[in-house]
């Protein structure tokens, strides 16, 4: 018998119609403890322009470090109304914006704590399949983190999150595929 | 204790390379560095989780989701949701969208010289039950013509969008038509190396689905990725 499981396909120019019923760009609820952000960025393309018709997704924990997802079954705090769980499309500038929180600090594989990140898939015409990185916050202590240990020491700064001098609380964070050395590091998952 | 067994890696040549240059619009959107193999921590065996709440009935039946039908011919797509070792996934969302039957997409950037049908708008949705059946009811959407070579013309398809259980299974497909004379033209169909791979995107028809004077039915089971039997440091 045949292994393996249906192959990806790209989300094609018309992603909008079947997609933007489930945009989610406000993480945040009344009862969301931790620190909030926003989290704002734009998507390019290996000549460094803009692309309008993409779609990014992110996932995280809540700011105790939980999941809200069955899988997780350490005795944290859980947040009915925090799912963790965000979309939006990207502008016609190729721009995003999240409104949610810091989440605290989850186990990696190999049982050590990881920085707190949040995981990003990316979709667009032209991506047939998704593209997946993650963000990390400013001001954290990486060096110890298991999946950034993987990462070219010089790569690192595409996955961390840049304070917006002036706008407290507002991260930058842009992704940058194709295009050689300053692109985004991207995970085979 | 946390179940951390991570997700399995895909066989050579069962998934599309991201820079498949026939299929142009891949050439300035892939990843030019090599991909960093990401160790599966929690975060990537967990994804978000859609309850029933979040569809209602009338999302699986894109006929009749306005005053009148659409145009076209009423089909039923259905089947399952499955993992790499055959077992189901259950209550996970779907999301579909498609073409009208003249190859038209409601979208304001679809501009084939085709007709709109304001009695369809190609997009549904539903959460798999208990075994990982889904079905739906629509029309069969036409093939487009697209600019990406001279004379390139999409085969009849319809998007499919799957979570499953986790961030690590998350797939967006799409769903191919038996027989379609287009398939062997198509450079995003054969983005995927392995043939017996594409295959898994051509739906079947099926008699047993199809409903006597009513509508006929194409079997299109989705596998998601699986998970190694026990845990592993990669």
């Amino acid at each position: 018998m045949s292994t393996g499981y249906t192959p990806s396909q790209t989300v094609g120019p018309y992603l909008h119609i079947g997609l933007d019923w489930l945009n989610t760009t406000e993480l945040v609820t009344s009862d969301s403890a931790g620190e909030r952000c926003i989290i704002q960025g734009q998507l390019r393309d290996a000549d460094g322009l803009p692309i309008p018709d993409g779609m990014l997704e992110i996932w995280q924990a809540n700011s105790h470090g939980k999941y809200a997802h069955p899988l997780d079954n350490r005795d944290l705090p859980i947040e009915k109304s925090f799912t963790g769980f965000g979309r939006t499309p990207t502008d016609a500038n190729g721009r995003f914006r999240f409104s949610t929180i810091k989440p605290g600090r989850v186990p990696a594989a190999n049982g050590t704590l990881q920085a707190p990140h949040i995981l990003v898939a990316i979709f667009a015409r032209g991506l047939i399949k998704q593209l997946v990185t993650r963000i990390y916050f400013p001001g954290d202590d990486h060096a110890a983190d298991q999946v950034m240990l993987q990462v070219p020491v010089e790569r690192r700064a595409t996955l961390i999150a840049n304070v917006v001098e002036g706008q407290s609380g507002v991260l930058e964070w842009n992704v940058a595929i194709g295009g050689g050395v300053h692109e985004t590091v991207f995970f085979e998952l | 204790m946390l179940d951390l067994r991570p997700y399995r890696m895909p066989a050579a040549g069962s998934q599309p390379d991201y820079l498949s240059p026939a299929y142009g619009s891949t050439v300035k959107r892939s990843p030019s560095q090599a991909l960093i193999l990401l160790p599966q921590s929690l975060s990537e065996l967990t994804g978000p989780v859609f309850g029933h709440e979040r569809v209602a009935p009338n999302d699986a039946d894109l006929t009749r989701q306005h005053a009148g039908e659409p145009i076209g011919e009423r089909i039923l797509v259905a089947g399952r949701v499955l993992d790499e070792d055959g077992k189901a996934v259950p209550h996970t969302l779907i999301e579909l969208w498609q073409a009208n039957a003249a190859g038209r997409y409601q979208h304001k950037n679809d501009q084939h010289q085709a007709p709109l049908d304001s009695n369809f708008t190609g997009t549904g949705r539903t959460i798999t039950d208990a075994e990982g059946n889904y079905r739906f009811t629509t029309i069969r959407p036409g093939a487009y013509p697209w600019r990406n070579h001279p004379n390139a013309w999409r085969p009849a398809h319809i998007h499919f969008s799957l979570f499953g259980q986790a961030f690590a299974t998350r797939l967006v497909t799409q769903m191919y038509f038996p027989g379609d004379p287009l398939l062997e033209f198509d450079p995003i169909y054969n983005s995927v190396p392995d043939e017996r791979a594409r295959q898994r995107m051509i739906s079947q028809f099926a008699l047993d689905l199809t409903e006597p004077d009513f509508a006929l039915g194409f079997r299109f089971d989705i596998i998601l990725r699986g998970r190694h039997a026990t845990p592993m440091e990669k």
